[in-house]
C-alpha cells in the first residue's frame, strides 16, 4: 500500500503522540474533525484527546507558548497553516528558542513544521520557502525533507532534538510523493544523501526541487552525461563535507533551490565549496533561485518564477559544456 | 536555590522588632515586602553608582518608584510557582528568591554568574527554578509563561499559578496581545501586573494607548480586572495576593495594573529631562519605598533603630556580593565553546566560526 508524504507526515505524529506523552501539537485548525487546512494531524484529536489543539490566529503566541511548554519538559510541535505566516513567530522562533540555550544553557525542545513551497495559484503569501531565512540565525536546526521516507523519519527525528527544529515540509509533495511503505530504519540527521552517483556535475539541491532535478538527471543521461545529485535533508547544519567529496567527483557544480535568490542555501553551498574547494572545481559554479519578485499567483507566472526542469536543463548544460 | 519555599523563617530574622498581637501577621507580611523593596533600592544605587563609575559595560535599567508593586509580586508565590519578571523587577525578583549575587554577576559579567557573560542586565533568569529568562522584546514572555502552566497541568500539577509583568508600553506589542489572549482562552492559573509609570522610555502615555485606563481591556480579554496604586505597599500586596489566589483557585486569568511614575531614566544612561515638573507633584509619583517607611515608622511595626539596622544589614550583604563578583573571572573568548545549541554534532561547522 502506497503512502504519500502527506500520510508520513501524519504517521509520524500518530508516532510521536502515542509513544511519548511529553509531545502535543499545537496549531490553527488542526483539531476536531477538520485535522488541519492539509490534514497532516486528521483524526489525530480523536485518537489523543487534549494533545491536539486548536489556537487562536496567533503565530507569535504559539510558538511561545510551545518554547514555555518546552522548558517544563513537553515536546510540543508547532503547526503553521503555512510557512509564510511563521513570519509573525519569527520572534520566538529565533530570538526566543534560538537564543534560550546559549543565554541560559536550558536549550528548548520544539518543532515548528512549516507547510511550505509554491503550487499553483497560492501567490506570493501561501508559497514561500522560508529555510534560508531561519538558517541565518543561529541556534535552530533546519529540516527540509525531499522524500517520504524522510518526511516521516526527520521528523520523529525533530521531536528528540533537545534543540529547536524548524521542519519544512513542501505542500507541492504532500498528495504527488508516494512511497511504498513507511521506512524501518533513518538516514543520520544532518547527514546529506547520494541521490544518484555521477561523474560531470554534482547537483546539490533539497526539497521538491530534488525532483526536478532528477528529472534533469535522467533527460541528461540519455545524452551521455552522469549526474550526482546531493539531496541536502538538513540545510542547517550544512553537510559541507559530502557536498565537497561530490564536487571532488565531478569538477562541476549546480546548486538549485526555490528560495528567493539573495543569499540563502544555494549562495552558502557555493560560498562553501569556492572557499573550501576551489582546486575541486573545473568550471564555475552556478546556483539557480527563484526570481526576485513576490511569488505570482498565475500559473503562467508562477512555473517560470520558481526554478523549473528547463532551466535546470539549460545551466547543466552550459556546466558540462565548460 | 530559591528563597521562597522557606520565606517564613526569614521574614521573622528579617523584622526585628515586630508588634505582637493578631495583626503580627499582616505586619510581618508588611516589613518583609518592604525589606525587598529596600533590597532593590540599596542595590540599584549601588549598581547605578557602578555603572557611573565604568564598572558595568552596557545598560543599566533601575526599578526606581516601582519597588512596592515589584516587591508584591514576588511575595505571593510559592515553591512551584512560576515568576517571568520584566525590566524593572528587582524587588520582585529579590522577593521571589533570586540571590543577590546573581544580580551582580550578571552585571559585572562574571563567568560564575546565571548568563556567565553571555546576556547581560535584565535579560537574566533560571528557566529550571521557574525564573523566566526574558528577552528584550516586549510582549514575547507571556506566551511562554502561559506554555509553562499549560505544561504543569498536562503533567497534572496542581495549585500552581504564574505571574509575570509588562509595562504600559510594552502592553502595546502585538506580542503581548497574543498572549494575553491565549492565556484567557488557555485558562491556565495567570496574574498580569502591569505597571503604568506613565513613560515608555521617553513617550507618555498619550502616545501608548488612547483607552481611559488599562484596566478595561481586562474585561475585553476576558480577565478579571484589578487597579492599584503601586506607591501604596498595602494596597499592593493585597491586591495582588487576591489575585494570585484567584488564579490558583482556577479563576479566570488576572489583570492587575499598577499606577507609579517611573523615578529614574529609562536606563542610566538617561536623565529623563522629558519628565514633565508638575508630573513629578501628581500622587503617583511619590516614591513608595519613603512612603513605606514613613508608614513603619508612623505605625511602630518597626522603631528608628531596627530600620537602621536593616538598611545596614542590606548594604552590606550587597557590598559582599559586588566584593565576590569583582574578584571573579570574566569571560574570555579563547574558553568560551561558542555554541548555539545543546546537540553538538548538529552545530553548522563551530570550528570555522
Ligand atoms: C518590541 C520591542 N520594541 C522596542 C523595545 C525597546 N524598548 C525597551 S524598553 C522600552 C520602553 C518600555 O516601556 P514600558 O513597557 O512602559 O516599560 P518601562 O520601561 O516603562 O518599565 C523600549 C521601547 C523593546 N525592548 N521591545
Ligand atoms: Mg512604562
Amino acid at each position: 500500500m502506497a503512502v504519500t508524504y502527506l500520510e508520513a507526515i501524519r504517521e509520524a505524529q500518530t508516532k510521536l503522540l502515542r509513544d511519548d506523552p511529553r509531545v502535543f501539537i499545537y496549531g490553527q485548525d488542526i483539531a476536531g474533525k477538520f485535522g488541519g487546512a492539509f490534514k497532516a494531524t486528521k483524526g489525530l484529536a480523536e485518537k489523543f484527546p487534549g494533545r491536539v489543539l486548536n489556537t487562536p490566529i496567533s503565530e507569535d503566541a504559539m510558538v511561545g507558548t510551545a518554547i514555555g511548554a518546552a522548558l517544563e519538559g513537553m515536546r510540543p510541535i508547532v503547526e503553521m497553516q503555512f510557512a509564510d505566516f511563521s513570519s509573525i513567530a519569527l520572534n520566538q522562533i529565533l530570538n526566543n528558542a534560538g537564543t534560550h540555550y546559549y543565554r541560559t544553557n536550558v536549550p528548548v525542545p520544539i518543532t515548528v513544521r512549516l507547510p511550505s513551497g509554491g503550487t499553483k495559484g497560492s501567490g506570493p503569501f501561501h508559497s514561500q520557502s522560508m529555510e534560508g531565512l531561519y538558517s541565518h540565525y543561529p541556534g535552530v536546526v533546519v529540516m527540509t525533507p525531499a522524500t517520504v521516507e524522510d518526511a516521516y523519519t526527520m521528523l520523529i527525528d525533530a521531536v528528540a532534538i533537545d534543540d529547536p527544529v524548524v521542519y519544512c515540509e513542501h505542500k507541492y509533495l504532500y498528495y504527488h510523493l508516494k512511497a511504498e511503505a513507511l521506512p524501518k530504519d533513518s538516514f543520520p540527521v544532518g547527514k546529506a544523501r547520494i541521490v544518484r552517483p555521477g561523474r560531470d556535475l554534482t547537483i546539490v539541491t533539497y526539497s521538491a526541487m530534488l525532483h526536478e532535478v532528477i528529472g534533469v538527471a535522467n533527460e541528461l543521461q540519455g545524452e551521455g552525461f552522469e549526474i550526482e545529485i546531493v539531496d541536502l535533508r538538513t540545510v542547517k547544519p550544512l553537510d559541507t563535507a559530502t557536498v565537497l567529496a561530490s564536487v571532488a567527483r565531478t569538477g562541476r557544480l549546480l546548486a538549485v533551490g526555490e528560495a528567493f535568490p539573495w543569499g540563502g542555501v544555494t549562495a552558502e553551498v557555493i560560498s562553501r565549496v569556492t572557499t573550501e574547494g576551489f582546486h575541486l572545481l573545473d568550471a564555475a559554479p552556478v546556483r539557480i533561485n527563484a526570481k526576485d519578485t513576490p511569488i505570482p499567483y498565475h500559473p503562467n507566472l508562477w512555473s517560470e518564477h520558481r526554478p523549473n526542469r528547463q532551466m535546470i536543463l539549460t545551466k547543466a548544460r552550459q556546466i558540462l559544456q565548460e | 536555590m530559591l528563597q521562597t519555599a522557606q520565606r517564613g523563617k526569614k521574614s521573622k530574622k528579617a523584622a526585628p522588632g515586630k508588634p505582637s498581637g493578631k495583626s503580627a501577621g499582616v505586619h510581618d507580611r508588611f516589613v518583609e515586602a518592604f525589606r525587598w523593596m529596600l533590597t532593590a533600592r540599596i542595590l540599584e544605587d549601588k549598581l547605578a553608582s557602578l555603572y557611573r563609575g565604568g564598572m558595568i559595560v552596557g545598560g543599566v535599567y533601575l526599578g526606581r518608584g516601582q519597588e512596592a508593586v515589584s516587591a508584591a509580586c514576588g511575595m505571593f508565590l510559592q515553591k512551584g510557582d512560576v515568576f517571568g519578571p520584566l525590566i524593572r523587577d528587582q524587588a520582585g525578583r529579590s522577593a521571589f528568591g533570586e540571590p543577590l549575587l546573581d544580580v551582580v554577576r550578571t552585571y559585572l559579567g562574571s563567568v560564575k554568574g546565571p548568563m556567565r557573560g553571555r546576556d547581560g542586565n535584565i535579560h537574566r533568569g533560571r528557566p529550571r527554578e521557574n525564573q523566566l529568562a526574558m528577552i528584550s522584546h516586549l510582549g514575547a514572555m507571556i506566551p511562554v509563561m502561559v506554555g509553562k502552566l499549560m505544561a504543569k497541568r498536562m503533567k497534572g500539577e496542581k495549585d500552581f499559578v504564574g505571574l509575570t509583568t509588562i509595562g504600559e508600553g510594552g502592553m502595546q506589542t502585538g506580542a503581548s496581545h497574543e498572549g494575553l489572549n491565549i492565556a484567557a482562552v488557555e485558562q491556565v492559573p495567570l496574574v498580569v501586573v502591569v505597571t503604568n509609570n506613565h513613560w515608555a522610555y521617553s513617550t507618555p502615555n498619550e502616545r501608548e494607548f488612547a483607552c481611559a485606563n488599562l484596566v478595561d481591556r481586562a474585561i475585553g480579554y476576558g480577565y478579571e480586572g484589578h487597579k492599584i496604586d503601586g506607591t501604596d505597599l498595602n494596597q499592593c500586596l493585597e491586591v495582588i495576593e487576591t489575585a494570585v489566589k484567584r488564579a490558583r483557585a482556577g479563576r479566570p486569568p488576572q489583570l492587575v495594573v499598577a499606577e507609579v511614575l517611573r523615578l529614574a531614566g529609562h536606563g542610566e544612561h538617561d536623565d529623563a529631562s522629558y519628565v514633565p515638573q508638575e508630573m513629578k507633584g501628581q500622587p503617583f509619583a511619590q516614591d513608595p519605598v519613603a512612603r513605606t517607611e514613613k508608614f513603619i515608622l508612623g505605625n511602630g511595626l518597626l522603631n528608628a533603630d531596627a530600620l537602621k539596622q536593616m538598611r545596614a544589614q542590606i548594604a552590606k550583604e550587597v557590598d559582599e556580593a559586588v566584593a565576590t563578583a569583582q574578584q571573579e573571572d570574566p569571560p574570555h573568548p579563547r574558553e568560551e565553546d561558542w555554541r548555539s545549541m545543546s546537540t553538538g554534532d548538529l552545530l553548522d561547522r563551530p570550528q570555522l566560526g
